[in-house]
């Protein structure tokens, strides 16, 4: 929330530079997701909201390990659990932590209509200023993950800050400090990709030969990233996005038709007004009132002729 | 003024129909402010005149359901003199006599003409698709029964529906500020034989039919 011991870089319906002379010279920050390491012991749910003061509705069960069983204004993050067979007939009971991904280029960004209810700090993360968010729902609907929800409390989006409060600080997000196995590490990107290519190669050795790293290109990578030991087939892990990408009506409804509309709409007006000064009104004058009287007269008179 | 004294003998709308106009008129200005403010980051600052943006976003919705509800009566009334018929179709293809002001060049016209049949027709269409894509995105009541993909498309719909809308009714206002007379006619309810006989003959020629010429009402 509105802490500026980080700068801005992105200001939601802002369409000038924020003040930009500020450099982030070490490079941006990454939260690494092991799923391999992944236990799904949900300390991290736990410490999310301790640390954030959430404390979701108890909900029921829905037959699966996931509780509550989707993500909501008050749980920013939650354990996904899938049970996949394996073409060797093998079960693999994968686990994803789900939450904001932190686009390098968010959909929820793009879209918010209100002038600084989200912003994209130069370490990378994504944050809500729930204080501007008008509660109109267009992050849900850019976003590429279906991460954002409205409370019903007070009708603003909410999800994981990536504990932008505590990062400012030089804290690690809740989540990963309360980690038990190390499945969840931070740490600059950089270092977060080189941990996770070794994360892989470990992952190849062992007979996971499609294990790989998720940061998807198609939203100019995230700071939020999976190591997957099927790095090929990420919709195995709970419909994780295979190719995440703003969606080309979003694009189209946020970027061009913007500029376009206003413009459409200006020429519109100048085109009345120049054909009014041009062309000039187009009046009644007498000799019409003498030619209605007149029509009026001879029509009347060729009735009474009938 | 006397009532004797008055040229403007000829009634084009009666009280009903100006007051369904100017309801239909005032939602619209509303709908189309909050929804811009919304559309555009350059014209947030519209939300202001709504209390914020929370409340944009709030009445936004509500304003235009006022005013979809006040077409339809307007549109039921005004439907069958909207009906396009093949002399508009020559009217049109001699647009250019008509932004010309030479309107003694053009074909007959009745009630309306081809081009305020085009506009009420245009209106019609625009205001199917905002109601449906409004719905679909209604975050507070609809939205989440809906596929993204489909809210996706519905935003798309609404922002191209409200634009046509926009510069339909941009033409619309022009074209009364144009045409002297046409303001009168709204806000008044009468217009003078002769502004009949110039601009809509046929309509003249039906009104001041022996059998039904009538006087003023109000």
């Amino acid at each position: 929330m509105a802490l500026q011991s980080l700068d801005i870089v992105r200001r939601s319906a802002t369409t000038t530079p924020p003040p930009g002379v500020r450099e982030a010279a070490t490079g941006t920050v990454a939260k690494l997701i092991d799923t391999s390491k992944c236990i799904g012991c949900k300390a991290c749910q736990v410490a999310c909201m301790e640390w954030n003061d959430l404390r979701d509705d108890i909900g029921t069960n829905v037959g699966s390990y996931e509780n509550p069983s989707d993500l909501t204004a008050q749980s920013w993050t939650l354990m996904r659990f899938a049970e996949y067979e394996n073409p060797k007939g093998d079960l693999e009971w994968l686990i994803r932590k789900d939450g904001c991904m932190h686009c390098e280029d968010p959909g929820c960004l793009k879209a918010c209509p209100s002038p600084g209810a989200i912003v994209q700090y130069s370490n990378g993360i994504v944050d809500f200023h729930e204080e501007n968010c008008i509660g109109c729902g267009y992050c849900i609907t850019a976003c590429p993950f279906d991460i954002p929800r409205i409370s019903k409390k007070d009708h603003k989006a909410y999800k994981c800050t990536l504990c932008s409060d505590r990062v400012a600080v030089g804290l690690e997000p809740a989540c990963v400090k309360a980690c038990p196995t190390g499945a969840i590490m931070f740490g600059t990107k950089e270092d977060m990709q080189q941990q996770a290519a070794e994360r892989v190669e470990d992952l190849n050795s062992r007979g996971f030969d499609r294990a790989g790293l998720y940061d998807p290109a198609g939203v100019g990578g995230t700071h939020v990233m999976y190591v997957l030991h099927h790095a090929d087939q990420p919709q195995l892990y709970s419909g994780l996005a295979v190719d995440p990408h703003i969606s080309a009506a979003v694009g189209l409804w946020k970027g061009v038709a913007k500029p376009m509309a206003l413009a459409g709409m200006a020429l519109t007006a100048l085109v009345g007004f120049f054909h009014y000064i041009r062309v000039g009104r187009n009046e009644t004058t007498e000799r019409d009132e003498a030619a209605a009287a007149q029509d009026q007269k001879l029509r009347q008179d060729g009735e009474q002729r009938q | 003024m006397n009532d004797a004294n008055r040229r403007d003998t000829l009634v084009r709308y009666t009280a009903g129909e100006r007051t369904n106009h100017w309801i239909v008129a005032m939602t619209f200005v509303l709908a189309a402010l909050s929804g811009l403010a919304l559309f555009h980051p350059a014209l947030f600052w519209l939300s202001n005149l709504f209390g914020g943006g929370p409340w944009t976003r709030i009445l936004h919705p509500y304003l235009a359901l006022v005013m979809l509800f006040a077409y339809l009566f307007l549109a039921s009334t005004f439907w069958k003199d909207n009906r396009l018929q093949d002399r508009d179709w020559a009217w049109l293809r001699q647009i250019k006599d008509v932004v010309s002001n030479r309107e003694d060049r053009l074909p007959e016209v009745g009630r309306y003409n081809a081009g305020q049949k085009l506009l009420f027709f245009t209106i019609v269409v625009c205001l199917i698709g905002l109601l449906l894509s409004g719905i679909v995105i209604w975050r507070a009541y609809f939205s989440i029964y809906i596929p993204v993909g489909l809210i996706r498309l519905g935003s798309v719909v609404h922002a191209v529906c409200a634009w046509l809308l926009v510069c339909a009714i941009i033409v619309h206002i022009y074209a009364a500020i144009w045409v002297k007379g046409s303001v009168h006619a709204m806000t008044r309810g009468t217009v003078t034989p002769g502004w009949a006989w110039k601009h809509h003959r046929g309509w003249f020629r039906e009104m001041t039919h022996a059998a039904n010429s009538r006087p003023r009402s109000d």
